[in-house]
């Protein structure tokens, strides 16, 4: 279980702000889908909850501990492309993580220790669907295929976290629905919290049991990087299918705000 | 058609013609001015060339008693090897730190792309200086002269190791030592073999220089003590050979690539 807060968080490069006085609480076991157009800040709030940048100002806690400085096996990650990693074949990338954590060392282990491993590096891949595809390399995969392994070698460190970037964008409509089917019974089985970034609101609407739109609320025509984006829209939605193999419901996207509409009227968006 | 679509029926043996072109000039020029003068040294037949040869590899020199031509050849290979082994294994870890090590790489970056300005022939007499004119100043040559460009290719080559895979690694829980010997190392072994294939070149270039100026045997050497008697039916053949020896190790590096590292041809763009 773990409860991430993000406290008044603030993050600029120079003089350019990215984020803006973001403050919001992640429940355990949510699916939280982060939307907003491109360049409004949902990768550098990815990169901030993975441990990769810190934030100008602000704090993000996880379960009331402030967060590591860097990434590490509480939150796993898949990321659009080269998740994998090239140099081995499917089996030893999902393997990979096991053995980081038995053989502090060398990290790679021997005889029964990776016999045992392996066994349950096959669950994972079998879970994901791509059993018997073990001793190919990630680069003779297809795409939906690349992004199941990334997934199973996210999850074999059991991380209470799993953050996505982007993870289906490259992908065709056919082989992304079943990826979204996966994604969602994997979640529903498990204990962890999804936080997934997303430039498709559909797909957003479609996965998440909470929607975060980020977006600029205010600008500055002299100076466009003056300001940042903030939390626009924050929206729970009814908890999706927790029963496996049931089709998701596909829900509209609200219309816009009013909240937009009276911004706009005095000059401020 | 454009000339930028037109392509040839047959690209190998387009590759051929060049060299058979040299091949016949040769020839014709050689027969040419044996036959004006049968003493002339400087263009001699093949069949000079053979003899010449033959006199060297199989049969034993009148004072030495030794195979000269074999034993040249094994001198250089054996100051080759060593230079080429001390080179790599000490650019693997240096480049390795580099890549991995912000504080490492803030320290010593701009100094070896500093010291790979160096033109390593001027500091041979540097070398001969300190080391004297054994063995080791050979080697030292070809050490100097390749390590700081593998240092900043092999090093270069891990940076350009996407980021998702360091972020990705950490989130799997590896330490620096995990990640080095399971995900940088692996990836940089082919790359060091391409870097090696690119060295070969100056590498043969050092060694002969090194040879040429002081040495008692070696393939640069004898070229440079027969250059005295215009020996060119000695010269003609060596140089042969030690092309042939630069090629052979070419082919082998890229065979070994490919047999090693099945996932590199299409794994540069996953």
């Amino acid at each position: 279980m773990s409860r991430i807060s993000v406290r008044n968080v603030w993050h600029q490069y120079g003089d350019r702000v990215i984020l803006e006085h973001l403050t919001f609480e992640i429940e355990p076991r949510s699916f939280v889908a982060v939307a907003g157009p491109s360049g409004c800040g949902k990768s550098t709030l990815l990169r901030l909850l993975l441990g990769q940048e810190r934030p100008t100002r602000g704090h993000i806690a996880v379960d009331g501990v402030p967060l590591s400085p860097e990434p590490g096996p509480d939150r796993g990650v898949v990321f659009q492309r080269y998740s994998a990693f090239p140099h081995l074949t499917v089996l030893e990338n999902v393997l990979l993580g096991l053995e980081f954590e038995r053989a502090s060392w060398l990290g790679r282990l021997f005889g029964a220790s990776r016999r045992a491993a392996m066994a349950q590096a096959e669950t994972y891949l079998r879970a994901v669907g791509l059993e018997g595809e073990g001793a190919r390399y990630p680069h003779m995969l297809s795409g939906g295929m690349q992004q199941r392994l990334s997934i199973a070698q996210a999850l074999i460190r059991k991380p209470k976290v799993l953050l996505l970037d982007e993870p289906f964008g490259a992908l065709d409509p056919g082989t992304k629905d079943a990826i979204h089917r996966l994604v969602v019974d994997l979640w529903s089985a498990s204990e962890m919290t999804i936080l997934m970034v997303t430039h498709d609101l559909s797909e957003a609407f479609k996965l998440g049991s909470r929607v975060l739109v980020l977006d600029r609320l205010r600008s500055d025509p002299q100076a466009p990087e003056r300001y940042g984006a903030s939390l626009t829209y924050d929206l729970p939605l009814p908890r999706k299918a927790t029963t496996p193999g049931e089709p998701l419901p596909q829900l509209a996207p609200p219309p816009p705000a009013p909240r937009m509409a009276a911004l706009r009227r005095f000059g401020l968006a | 058609m454009r000339l930028i679509n037109r392509k040839p029926q047959s690209p190998r043996l387009l590759g051929v013609l060049p060299v058979a072109a040299a091949v016949c000039l040769y020839l014709a020029t050689s027969g040419a001015r044996l036959a004006e003068n049968p003493d002339d040294k400087l263009m001699p037949s093949p069949l000079s060339m053979a003899e010449a040869w033959r006199g060297m590899a199989l049969a034993p020199d009148g004072r030495s008693e030794r195979y000269l031509f074999w034993d040249d050849t094994a001198a250089s290979l054996a100051r080759m090897a060593v230079g080429l082994g001390i080179t790599t294994s000490v650019a693997l870890v240096v480049s390795l730190g580099i890549g991995m090590f912000p504080h490492v790489r803030a320290t010593l970056a701009s100094s070896v792309t500093a010291a790979s300005m160096i033109p390593a022939l001027a500091v041979l007499p540097i070398l001969f200086i300190v080391f004297g004119v054994g063995e080791v100043s050979k080697i030292a040559l070809i050490v100097v002269g390749l390590l700081p460009c593998m240092v900043r290719d092999l090093s270069q080559r891990v940076l350009e190791i996407p980021e998702e895979q360091w972020i990705k690694a950490q989130t799997l829980g590896a330490s620096s030592p995990q990640l080095a010997l399971r995900v940088i190392l692996p990836q940089m072994l082919p790359r060091l073999i391409d870097s090696v294939r690119l060295a070969l070149g100056p590498a043969w270039l050092f060694l002969i220089s090194a040879e040429a100026i002081s040495a008692t045997s070696g393939l640069g050497y004898r070229i440079f003590l027969v250059r005295r008697y215009l020996a060119m039916d000695v010269i003609l053949p060596y140089v042969a050979w030690i092309t042939l020896l630069a090629f052979a190790f070419d082919y082998g590096l890229r065979v070994l690539r490919r047999w090693r590292f099945p996932w590199m041809d299409a794994a540069t763009v996953p």
